[in-house]
């Protein structure tokens, strides 16, 4: 008689509501208005790990939803044009979803690279939008300002995709 | 018949497409709503904005508030250690300013003395409510503050705001608790300013920088390193004259102006009721033929009356003199010169 297999599920709550929320309340947090020394908080777009993570985790539809919702969060509260960050943090997902059968089982180097350059391509997306948008192209060296600790956030992204890629065996 | 039993029971769409519709759809709904969104007041999503910021608004004040427990706590044990330092400051600092003190208070004399002479009319003080910052945007698509002082206070969009440093930027949003002000380094912030040194007239452009740009200087040669710069007032937007930083060379080689008030934090500051010169005076009167106002005057008084018939003879007795002296200079001035009959001998007279 064969024993039962314990089937592992691993739903969307916790692999992009919980992160979402996350991701949400951090944001929030890092716009307190501190200033020490002459130097403010960090602005990463915390999103951008989940863009990566989610597309790499599985395909999903939740997800992209998920992403708009938060963009559009980072618009309203940040005071951007509606519509500027659910582009950019959309764009990272779709290109992470068409190279996802490439990057999976790659190594941590690799997925960097990745990650980089679809938050590279994701600011060059908000970039091009706001200098329409506002005739006005604004400060490469603000913008790398908020480039670095974007890109430092990857270890939590490469965290989530070890976590949850294999979490639900039902999609291995 | 249940959908299972149908020609599409053994329909099975991959998930990668599923997911690729769906960033489809939300990518397509994203660019409609940038489409559809100006930022601007009349945004038809002016609302929602102001719904999360009423939400959003105490949430930052709650987070906010050990910051700033923890900097009065350091102010005070600062101010512990180093009170004999800073009171030698303050003296020596105290006795320089002394002079500009006085100095300050006779020009005060004798502008208003100039301004009571010219009949001009000086603008009205403009009334302040303070304001603290409760939350940040700092990146470079968006330089923005939220404020914890809203319309329910008086504040409306609009409204510039200064630390005690100088302009940090204006109102852009209210609610009724809360209200957003966009920073002079905002990408869509444009300030018309002037340099105080040569009056010369320029806009301050932001660009998510820490120091905004100057463009469309007017003249030559009409910004140094060094100079002041204020707003123009030009446009109505801002009262004249508050200050805003210094101009420098960037390292692109354009304009830009180091703010005055990044000097310190900006966590309070001054929201100032002013809206624009419509507010000077009534907005009736401005809209009021010429001259209207003179159907309004009253009757003049013996001595205004007399007054001004005494002025009009003298004018007219001075017309009618000048006149006869013209007449006199005329008679008295040899006729028009007549050609010279040309010589008929060699001329020896």
């Amino acid at each position: 008689m064969r024993r039962p297999v314990a089937v592992r599920v691993v739903g969307p709550v916790q692999w992009i509501f919980i992160p979402a929320l996350i991701a949400l309340a951090a944001t929030i947090l890092l716009a307190t208005p501190v200033e020490l020394f002459g130097l403010n908080l960090p602005e990463p777009v915390i999103p951008m790990v989940l863009a990566f993570a989610w597309a790499l985790i599985r395909p999903s539809i939740v997800a992209p939803v998920v992403l708009t919702a938060l963009g559009l969060f980072l618009d309203v509260f940040w005071y951007g044009p509606l519509g500027l960050w659910p582009l950019a943090l959309l764009a990272i997902y779709a290109v992470v979803l068409g190279s996802r059968s490439f990057l999976i089982g790659q190594e941590t180097a690799v997925l960097f690279v990745w990650y980089a350059a679809c938050c590279g391509l994701a600011f060059l997306i908000a970039w091009l939008v706001t200098s329409f948008l506002a005739s006005n192209p604004p400060s490469i060296l603000a913008l790398l300002g908020q480039v670095a600790p974007t890109l430092l956030l990857f270890p939590f992204a490469d965290r989530m995709v070890e976590r949850f890629e294999d979490g639900d065996v039902r999609f291995r | 018949m249940a959908f299972r039993d149908g020609p599409f029971e053994n329909l099975k769409v991959p998930l990668v497409w599923t997911a690729a519709v769906a960033v489809v759809v939300c990518a397509v709904g994203a660019i409609l709503l940038l489409l559809s969104d100006q930022r601007a007041p009349a945004s038809p999503y002016s609302g929602a904005r102001s719904g999360v910021e009423t939400v959003a608004g105490p949430v930052g004040g709650v987070l906010s508030a050990p910051v700033r427990w923890f900097g009065q706590i350091s102010d005070g044990i600062g101010g512990y250690f180093f009170a004999v330092s800073e009171n030698r400051r303050l003296k020596r600092q105290l006795a320089e300013l002394e002079p500009w003190r006085d100095q300050a208070i006779a020009l005060k004399n004798i502008n208003a003395r100039y301004e009571a002479m010219l009949g001009i009319r000086p603008e009205p003080p403009v009334p302040m409510v303070t304001a603290r910052s409760v939350s940040d945007s700092r990146g470079p698509f968006s330089n923005a503050r939220l404020l914890d002082v809203g319309s329910a206070r008086g504040v409306k969009v609009g409204n510039p705001a200064i630390n005690e440093h100088g302009l940090v930027g204006r109102i852009v949003g209210t609610s009724g608790g809360v209200s957003r002000m966009l920073l002079l380094t905002d990408v869509a912030s444009r300030t018309p300013v002037l340099v105080d040194r040569t009056d010369a007239r320029a806009i301050l452009t932001g660009d998510g920088s820490g120091n905004p740009r100057l463009e469309f200087v007017r003249g030559v040669d009409s910004v140094q390193p060094g100079d002041r710069i204020l707003t123009s007032g030009d446009g109505g937007a801002f009262p004249r004259g508050l200050p805003i930083g210094v101009a420098a060379r960037g390292v692109d080689g354009s304009w830009r102006v180091k703010l005055f008030s990044d000097r310190g934090a900006i966590d309070y500051v001054r929201i100032l009721m002013f809206e624009d010169f419509g507010q000077l005076v009534d907005p009736e009167a401005l809209n009021a033929p010429p001259l209207a106002a003179l159907g309004t005057l009253s009757d003049a008084t013996p001595e205004q009356a007399a007054a001004v018939e005494d002025a009009a003879a003298r004018r007219a007795a001075a017309a009618e003199a000048a006149l006869e002296r013209a007449a006199a200079a005329a008679a008295a001035s040899p006729p028009a010169a007549t050609p010279a009959p040309a010589p008929s001998t060699g001329g020896a007279e």
